[in-house]
């Protein structure tokens, strides 16, 4: 294991802390670029915070240590959290102080997640439905090297309507690999309106189940529900694990939770603001 | 550097030798054994593609996906991802059409280390029909921004080439065949991504091609010959990155060029090459491939002929140029 890296295990006030950052970056991005997505970013805060600051094995010091742990945004719509995490968890190539740069030509925080811009990132995505088969390519090289690390794909509701996703969900199990964990954000509305109107995906649990993943259901917003999902998965030997997190699109801001406007549409200077208050 | 040049015997004779998906499916395995980090992933048609022989000596290196091409690509790019030098195959029809979506994203946006081999490709595939018949991926292929693309003529062309496949960082697409191919190179034969090589010298004018149909086009030299006519045969083996500099200079020197290969000639070779000449030495051409319409069922000679892709074809449309040169 790398010398430098250490388990940051913070607790869940200080989560709760790092979660309100990067939900006041996530609205003051959006908003000064004008365009992208708030809903799908603020109902993943939670989970993406919980993996890079608790849960994976990662040195942001050295982000192409072989045998750390790696996180795949197959939502990559939702890239504001992610850049805002990586950024708050002190990537180099995410630097904080260019977050408001998000989506402007030139900047390294482009609309969706892009490797050529931030190296320290794990896969450019944005086209939906692939992540999940990238991840598994990575866990069965990585268990081919018998390397400890870990692989964690996040999907979303809407996104598991790709037959490609059912693809890989049928393939992951057949090959035994429990270094591969996937987290359905659940967060029911996509772009066109709620995902129940736009074509149903539940029951989702029902579905990983029966595809012989190892399910497990949780709100997405608990921290401690979290970590003992992640922790479950971690000890879940030959079959891959599915966390479907129960999440509220828009979480935190009042006037953009459940509604599917804010799927992809940027506040307006005054909606910022008071989004920015409900986040002090 | 010149291309190299083959002293071409008096008369091209066709003798057949195995399949390039045969020799891409003994490469695959010499490599795996030089390289534990060569892997292979095949979509339920091992023992099509010839990955078969992979899978049976290195069974923890291979990886069945089913039939589920678009998952293919995502963990063959994820394997490369990883540091893995991953070989995925299938039909050609399947793997480009099915997962060109996962190669732009996986392989050519994300600029994964990714070899992609498409076999079956063509119409020469013969009694299956069109529905498994490619003639379309060279166009495909060469629109993935950083992708390299080959279409090896003989068994040991497959076998250099897929060679040079491995050892190149960076995604590749390499378009093998059904049938078994004429023989055109010895064992001694040198090739390198990018590099032409010129079988044939002549000046009157260029027959470019690739794939099966280089020994199609040195059998149409020798039927110009026979007429008097000296015609240049160029195997284009690598349709990207181009061979630029041979192409300007057949252009240059021998005036009049035609390009040939199994594939439509909307996005093909063909397009390819013509933008090459115009772009250095504009010259009359002329193109033999598939026009506008799928082929049918029947043995791959027969194809060929009904086709229009046959040595007769190659030197009629040579016929055709000249006169517009003149």
């Amino acid at each position: 294991m790398l010398e430098s890296y250490f388990h940051m295990a913070k607790s869940i006030p200080e989560l709760q802390g790092i979660a309100k950052r990067v939900r006041r970056d996530i609205v003051e991005m959006i908003t000064a670029a004008k365009s992208g997505h708030p809903g799908g970013s603020l109902s993943a805060v939670e989970i993406v915070v919980e993996l890079y600051f608790n849960h994976m094995r990662i040195d942001p010091a050295k982000p192409k240590w072989v045998d750390r742990d790696r996180f795949i945004l197959s939502k990559g719509h939702a890239a504001p959290v992610l850049y805002s995490v990586m950024a708050e968890r002190g990537y180099a190539d995410a630097p904080k102080d260019k977050l408001n740069t998000l989506r402007q030509f030139g900047s390294v925080f482009q609309g969706h997640p892009d490797m050529r811009f931030i190296p320290s990132l794990e896969a450019s995505t944005g086209s939906l439905g692939q992540g999940l088969s990238l991840g598994l390519g990575m866990a069965l090289g990585s268990r081919l090297d018998a390397r400890p690390s870990r692989f964690f794909v996040m999907l979303g509701d809407g996104e598991i309507q790709e037959g490609q996703i059912w693809e890989a969900a049928m393939a992951a199990p057949f090959h035994k690999v429990d270094n591969l964990v996937a987290i359905v954000d659940y967060n029911r509305i996509q772009l066109d309106g709620f995902v129940s109107d736009i074509m149903e995906v539940a029951p989702v649990a029902a579905k990983w189940r029966e595809f012989a993943w190892h399910t497990v259901e949780i709100d997405g917003h608990d921290f401690a529900a979290i970590e003992a999902a992640l922790a479950e998965a971690a000890a879940t030997k030959g079959r891959p694990t599915c966390i479907v997190a129960h999440t509220i699109k828009g979480k935190g801001v009042s006037f953009m939770e459940n509604n599917p406007k804010f799927h992809g549409v940027a506040p307006t200077q005054d909606e910022c603001k008071l989004a920015l208050q409900e986040l002090n | 550097m010149p291309a190299q040049i083959n002293t071409a015997k008096p008369k091209f004779e066709i003798k057949m030798g195995p399949s390039t998906r045969e020799a891409f499916g003994r490469t695959v395995v010499e490599l795996g054994r030089e390289n534990k980090d060569v892997v292979v992933v095949d979509a339920d048609l091992s023992k099509s593609t010839m990955t078969t022989y992979f899978a049976k000596e290195f069974p923890d290196r291979f990886f069945s996906c089913g039939i589920a091409e678009a998952n293919m690509v995502g963990v063959g790019a994820g394997l490369a991802m990883v540091g893995k030098i991953p070989f995925i195959a299938s039909f050609s029809v399947f793997v480009m059409n099915k997962g060109f979506e996962q190669m732009r994203i996986g392989a050519a946006y994300g600029r994964s280390n990714l070899k992609v081999v498409g076999t079956h490709s063509g119409i020469t595939i013969g009694e299956d029909g069109p529905s498994q018949m490619s003639i379309e991926e060279i166009s495909l292929a060469c629109s993935l921004a950083g992708f390299v693309v080959m279409a090896p003529a003989d068994e040991n062309a497959a076998k250099a080439l897929v060679r040079a496949a491995a050892a190149y960082n960076g995604p590749v697409f390499i378009r093998c065949g059904r049938p078994k191919a004429p023989v055109v190179y010895g064992t001694d034969q040198k090739f390198e991504i990018g590099k032409s090589i010129e079988l044939a010298a002549g000046g009157d004018i260029t027959l470019i091609a690739n794939g099966l149909l280089v020994a199609q086009a040195l059998l149409a030299a020798d039927l110009l010959e026979a007429e008097g006519v000296s015609a240049r045969v160029i195997d284009m083996h690598t349709v990207k990155p181009l061979d630029r500099d041979a192409i300007a200079r057949a252009a240059a020197e021998t005036g009049a060029i035609v390009v040939a290969e199994e594939h439509l000639v909307d996005g093909g070779l063909g397009v390819r090459v013509a933008q090459a000449v115009a772009e250095s030495n504009p010259c009359v051409m002329e193109f033999v491939g598939i026009h506008d319409r799928y082929a049918e069922s029947g043995n791959p000679d027969e194809m060929l002929e009904k086709y229009g892709l046959a040595a007769r074809d190659i030197a009629a449309a040579a016929r055709k140029a000249l006169a517009r040169k003149r």
